[in-house]
């Protein structure tokens, strides 16, 4: 494989190659519970031509390629499970294009959530974009590639939802654009009114073609941001009252979640509810409205508004710092989560089952759901925290997890960044001619299997 | 577990019923106030089972020595008339568990309640509490459960109250100041009331603090500002402390204009409330303090509750007033604190 | 038997997560951890790190060169300890990679740059490899005297000893604090090295020997109050030397400054510049001195103070701390905070870079050739600003 090294120097220069065994041992792995598996060379590109070239070589030489921005799905995406080259997208983080009267603006392929935010924050304040609730370092293209959410879903859907045009590297070097860039120098529209090309790619985990750019939409950043959370003990409550808080259309965001620690959370179900306004009279108003959607239940004493002022620094935080400090609550380093997205009517059901697994498992748990687009379905996330010094602990919650994914089909529901086991399990449930379907397209756009092999991998 | 010393005959022979009379969110004429107590009494349905707030301001308008709020809190308990909904309630008795975290510094023979509000830890500190401050307890196993009388889970008083007690009797102390003002009204009122006694002597911390600044004289400079007091639910439990608040603000220079909403007639800051009835009263109660304070002049807007503090800062601040505690307003007379409040 | 490598705090090197705050500044506008930024691979940032040094306490991984770099190239800046989401183990991160790298140290298997570095201040007292005579010689001409009953010790260290930006900046300094009558004596050539790089790098004993050393100097002479010029000085004297039963009053001289500007007791007239500051790490993060220094620019007529987008405790090392200043592991491409620091700070428009570190200074000013800026950018201690504003 000598000469495989020095091909990836001619195309990347010494900086942007390793095959040394600290980056081997680093990039082997990802913070959640599967086990690593060592690439055989980790390249970092600056540019959109060395994207090509690594793939072009990859794909003559047949050697796997493993896109990555910073890891953190935790579900093992970016574990090269048949080793070959992993490939860190990090150092293309420039921010190429905002259009504010079009609000979408055009980042390169590693560029971070954080950085992002930054940039809108300093020359674009009337404007945000729907930040995960995963830490900064996440870039935005490896957010998108895995359908993933953040604080504007559940008004404009999936954060894949607001692509708005692709530059993609497909398996066998091409570069191509899709959406609107295909046609112009504009990036509003990732496939109407074409046929949605991005499809190919959105949601297909890295194993169809490496973005180097990505056009995301946009929204109006207002100058108010509130919150409140309301707070029941029932369950089985939790749609209906999801339900009328979606009627009003006026919510940023929403958010169900239980967790048994600390204690002042055991046994009930919070709502955190995000609003937003230009001036105070906007914000009373919506808090008015909300405060009446719900009062049958606080009539019946089924549920009640509680103070938020303790906590309200902390979640309104975007990204919230404290969701990464779940990982040390065993004082270990480590969790990791099912993410089904299901319907929202099924919450009493999902939420017993997560307590169940807890218990089974004898792992901590914690459990939020995001209500998306309105209130279609919910991102419901069964979460497992471990210490990573404790391999007993992680084999539990990796049990706990697949047990999660299994019940998830089970009731109808679609994994969510699944593992490459939870996607075996998804093609088994899938109906033959979906699974036929999806085969033919990869087969067709990645010939030799080279990208991200293992995933979405149908059996042949 | 103790139980409540409540004289019926104190009722009965009632001339006023001024504990219902004076209520400010329920109305009531003279003669249907004095039989709503009297079916509470015998342990009949009222509407005010239903209704009240939970202000404990009845507390203080009883002068005849009987506690017609712990009365209504036993009676909703029996009942099971819940005044919050459960979550909410629960939330709160979960909150405030025992789970053998307690944090104790140096106590000797004094000790520095912090209770289990994180706030007043900062707040009991520097050259007012420099001899105190090592001796300060904080944590659930040291936290007064009036709170529950809010969600009349007068169980949970009775069951924990002795606890904590306990907890100061076992650290030998002799006196505890008590820097939040239910603490102090909950071994002064909610003991007495429940014949519990209480093993140590509860100073209220506002003596404490007068007697430093009478000591630190020498080092206040008057503030010579008006401000507006924001008088705490517990307080009730403990009118004859009130006049200290007149006499602290005096003796650091510190003008506060007279109020519709004072003294007896003060408003709730409302944040239990918005729980127990909802926002609308909530808000309305919280708008009608505010622009009340603003109409006397205020400047600032003084606490003696950190709970008061958390639900009104924010609220006084976008009208222009600023949040301040009383102990900080005193910080700033002896010049340890700047004057942002 | 096997040797088995250990470190104090070993029981939390697990516990990260490696979720990634610890790249940013608070605000994340960029990535703010300097070697993650020159080297571009995430073994290099300091998540990447704590795992790193997790597989080798495990033996995982074997030492090797590349690990000895990845360790000694962090500058100890302490941004990430700041943005790190953990609190019950945030504080002892640079902890770890100090402890790592004293491990090395027990293994004999550092970089040679560290290696020489260590033997020049074993031997020389100095990392320059000058003779201890020489080391009094940046005050000759000031009139400054030896210490004696003075109120201050002024401890200038081996940069300001020796460097000639270090040196320009100690006689600035210097000069500054005696003719506004602040009582100060140096110890001229009988000034050793205070050995805060030394234990950065991981040689405790060194720093041991170096640390008592000046810790009974120190007391022999009746010294209690202490003014440094070097940041790092400053921290070492303030956190390491009290634990060795060395108790001294200790400010940095931009402390002493503020207080001569607010009490008016330093005649100014009027300099117009636009100047942009820059927060040395061991001053801002590490010791929460970020008000003095802009209480100087402030007070000073003429000055208009124009700040980095990254500033206080979310500012962009200069790549010297954690001993890179000697060792030069970061390396001085493109990607070299020091050039990085100075692209931000032409961004502000500003004229001069004022700083508060002689390693800060000189790190910078050869940032400022490297990027072919000098006609437009130059970079100065706040005492010569002070210098130039001063009524003459």
């Amino acid at each position: 494989m000598k000469n495989i090294y020095e091909a990836l120097v001619e195309i990347m220069g010494e900086r942007g190659v390793s095959n040394r065994p600290e980056e081997i041992w680093f990039y082997g792995r990802d913070p959640g519970v599967l086990p690593p598996h060592p690439p055989d060379y980790v390249v970092a590109p600056e540019t959109t031509e060395q994207v090509q070239k690594v793939v072009q070589l990859a794909n003559r030489e047949k050697i796997p390629v493993v896109p990555m921005g910073n890891g953190m799905a935790l579900t093992g995406l970016v574990i090269p499970l048949k080793g070959g080259i992993v490939m860190d997208m990090k150092r293309m983080n420039k921010i190429l294009e905002v259009n504010e009267m079009a609000r979408y603006v055009v980042v390169e392929g590693g560029t971070s959530q954080g950085m992002l935010k930054a940039h809108l924050r300093d020359h674009y304040p009337r404007l945000r974009h729907s930040l995960p609730d995963a830490p900064p370092t996440t870039t935005i293209a490896a957010n998108v590639s895995l359908h993933g959410q953040g604080c504007l879903t559940q008004q404009y859907g999936f954060n894949s939802d607001m692509v708005s045009g692709l530059e993609v590297v497909l398996p066998t070097g091409e570069l191509c654009k899709i959406g609107s860039p295909s046609l112009g120098p504009y990036w509003f529209s990732k496939g109407p009114s074409l046929p949605d090309l991005s499809g190919l790619f959105l949601g297909w985990l890295g194993t169809t073609g490496i973005f180097t750019k990505v056009g995301l939409k946009l929204y109006p950043n207002k100058k108010i941001r509130e919150m409140e959370i309301f707070v029941t003990d029932k369950a089985e409550l939790v749609p209906e009252i999801i339900y009328k808080l979606t009627h009003l259309e006026m919510l940023e965001d929403l958010i169900a979640w239980f967790q048994p620690k600390p204690l002042m959370f055991k046994d009930n179900y919070h709502l955190t509810i995000y609003f937003t306004g230009d001036s105070e009279k906007e914000i009373e108003f919506k808090r008015t409205m909300i405060w009446d959607a719900l009062q049958e239940f606080i009539d019946n004493k089924d549920g009640g508004f509680m103070n938020v002022q303790a906590m309200k620094p902390n979640l309104m935080e975007n990204p919230q710092r404290g969701i990464a400090a779940f990982a040390d609550v065993p004082r270990g380093g480590g969790f990791e989560y099912s993410g089904p997205i299901t319907l929202i009517e099924l919450y009493p059901q999902f939420a017993a089952k997560v307590v169940e697994l807890a218990e089974k498992y004898d792992v901590i748990y914690s459990s939020a759901a995001r209500v998306i687009s309105g209130g279609h379905s919910m991102m419901f996330s069964i979460s497992f925290a471990f210490n990573r010094a404790d391999p007993a602990m992680m084999e539990r919650v990796k049990k706990a997890l697949d047990e999660a994914t299994e019940y998830a089909l089970k009731m109808g529901g679609i994994p969510w960044k699944p593992n490459y086991m939870e996607q075996k399990m998804t093609m088994d449930h899938m109906d033959p001619n979906t699974l036929k379907l999806l085969r033919m397209i990869k087969k067709n756009l990645d010939p030799h299997g080279i990208m991200n092999p293992g995933n979405w991998e149908p059996a042949p | 577990m103790g139980s409540l010393k409540f004289d019926e005959n104190v009722c009965a022979t009632c001339p006023s019923a001024d504990c219902l009379i004076k209520c400010q969110y329920m109305d009531f004429e003279e003669d249907e106030a004095h039989n709503e107590m009297m079916k509470i009494v015998k342990g009949l349905d009222s509407r005010v089972l239903h209704d009240c707030v939970t202000c404990y301001a009845c507390e203080e308008y009883c002068r005849r020595g009987n506690h017609p709020f712990y009365l209504i809190g036993e009676r909703r308990e029996e009942k099971g008339i819940y005044t919050a909904s459960r979550a909410i309630t629960n939330q709160w008795i979960n909150l405030t568990q025992m789970q053998g975290k307690p944090m104790v510094g140096t106590v000797k023979d004094k000790a520095l309640s912090s209770c289990f509000i994180p706030d007043l830890g900062a707040l009991g500190s520097g050259e007012l509490f420099k001899e105190v401050f090592p001796a300060v307890t904080f944590g659930a196993e040291f936290m007064c459960p009036a709170v529950h009388t809010h969600f009349a889970k007068m169980s949970v008083v009775k069951e924990r109250l002795p606890k904590v007690m306990e907890n100061f009797k076992k650290l030998g102390v002799k006196e505890v100041i008590c820097l939040h003002d239910e603490c102090y009204g909950t071994y002064t009122s909610i003991a007495q009331a429940y014949g519990m006694e209480v093993p140590f002597k509860p100073v209220y911390y506002m003596d404490f603090l007068l007697t430093r600044l009478k000591e630190l004289k020498d080092r206040i400079i008057p503030l010579n500002i008006k401000a507006a007091y924001q008088r705490p639910c517990s307080n009730r439990l403990i009118p004859h402390k009130h006049r200290l608040v007149q006499e602290i603000m005096d003796y650091i220079g510190v003008d506060m204009p007279g109020r519709k909403y004072q003294g007896e007639n003060s408003l709730c800051c409302a944040e239990i409330i918005r729980s127990v009835a909802g926002y609308k009263l909530a808000d309305d109660i919280q708008g009608r303090n505010i622009d009340d304070m603003l109409e006397a002049g205020a400047e600032y807007c003084v606490f003696n509750c950190p709970a008061c503090q958390s639900s009104l800062s924010e609220k006084v601040s976008k009208k222009g007033l600023k949040p301040v505690h009383i102990i900080d307003l005193c910080k700033m007379a002896v010049g340890e604190k700047g004057r942002e409040g | 038997m096997e040797y088995a490598r250990q470190i104090e705090h070993a029981d939390i090197v697990h516990r990260c997560f490696r979720c990634g705050y610890c790249k940013f500044p608070e605000d994340y506008v960029d990535f703010n951890c300097p070697s993650y930024k020159a080297f571009g691979w995430d073994t290099f940032s300091p998540g990447g790190r704590m795992w790193l040094i997790r597989a080798w306490l495990n033996k995982e991984l074997e030492t090797s060169p590349h690990f000895s770099r990845i360790l000694y190239s962090c500058v100890a800046c302490g941004n990430c300890k700041d943005q790190c989401v953990y609190p019950r183990f945030k504080d002892y991160l640079l902890n770890v990679f100090e402890e790592a790298k004293a491990e090395l140290v027990n293994e004999g298997r550092i970089p040679p740059e560290v290696r020489d570095y260590f033997k020049a201040v074993s031997v020389n007292g100095n990392p320059y490899k000058q003779p201890q005579e020489e080391r009094g010689q940046w005050a000759d001409g000031l009139g400054l005297k030896e210490f004696t009953d003075q109120e201050y010790l002024f401890y200038v260290g081996c940069v300001g000893s020796y460097d000639e930006v270090g040196q320009r900046m100690a006689r600035s300094v210097g000069q500054l604090l005696s003719e506004t009558g602040v009582s100060i004596g140096i110890l001229g050539k009988e000034e050793t090295c205070d050995g805060h790089e030394v234990k950065v790098l991981g040689e405790t004993g060194l720093f041991t020997a170096l640390a008592e050393e000046n810790i009974m100097k120190f007391k022999k002479k009746g010294i209690e109050k202490i003014i440094t010029l070097d940041p790092h000085a400053l921290n070492v004297f303030r956190k390491d030397y009290p634990k060795l039963r060395g108790n001294f009053e200790v400010f940095h001289y931009t402390e002493i400054l503020s207080q001569l500007i607010r009490n008016n007791q330093i005649p100014l007239s009027n300099y117009q510049a636009k100047v942009t500051y820059h927060d040395p790490c061991y001053l801002g993060r590490h010791n929460l001195i970020l008000e003095p220094p802009r209480e100087v620019l402030k007070g000073l007529p003429g000055i208009e103070l124009v700040e980095m987008r990254r500033k206080g405790l979310s500012a962009f090392c200069c790549g010297g701390g954690g001993g890179n200043f000697f060792t030069d592991m970061v390396g001085s491409g493109e990607n070299n905070p020091a050039r990085i620091r100075i692209k931000e700070a032409l961004d502000t428009g500003a004229e001069i870079v004022a700083v508060a570190c002689p390693q800060c200074a000189k790190m910078l000013d050869d940032a400022i050739k490297s990027e072919g800026q000098e006609d437009w950018l130059e970079v100065l201690d706040l005492s010569e600003l002070v210098n130039r504003v001063r009524s003459k």
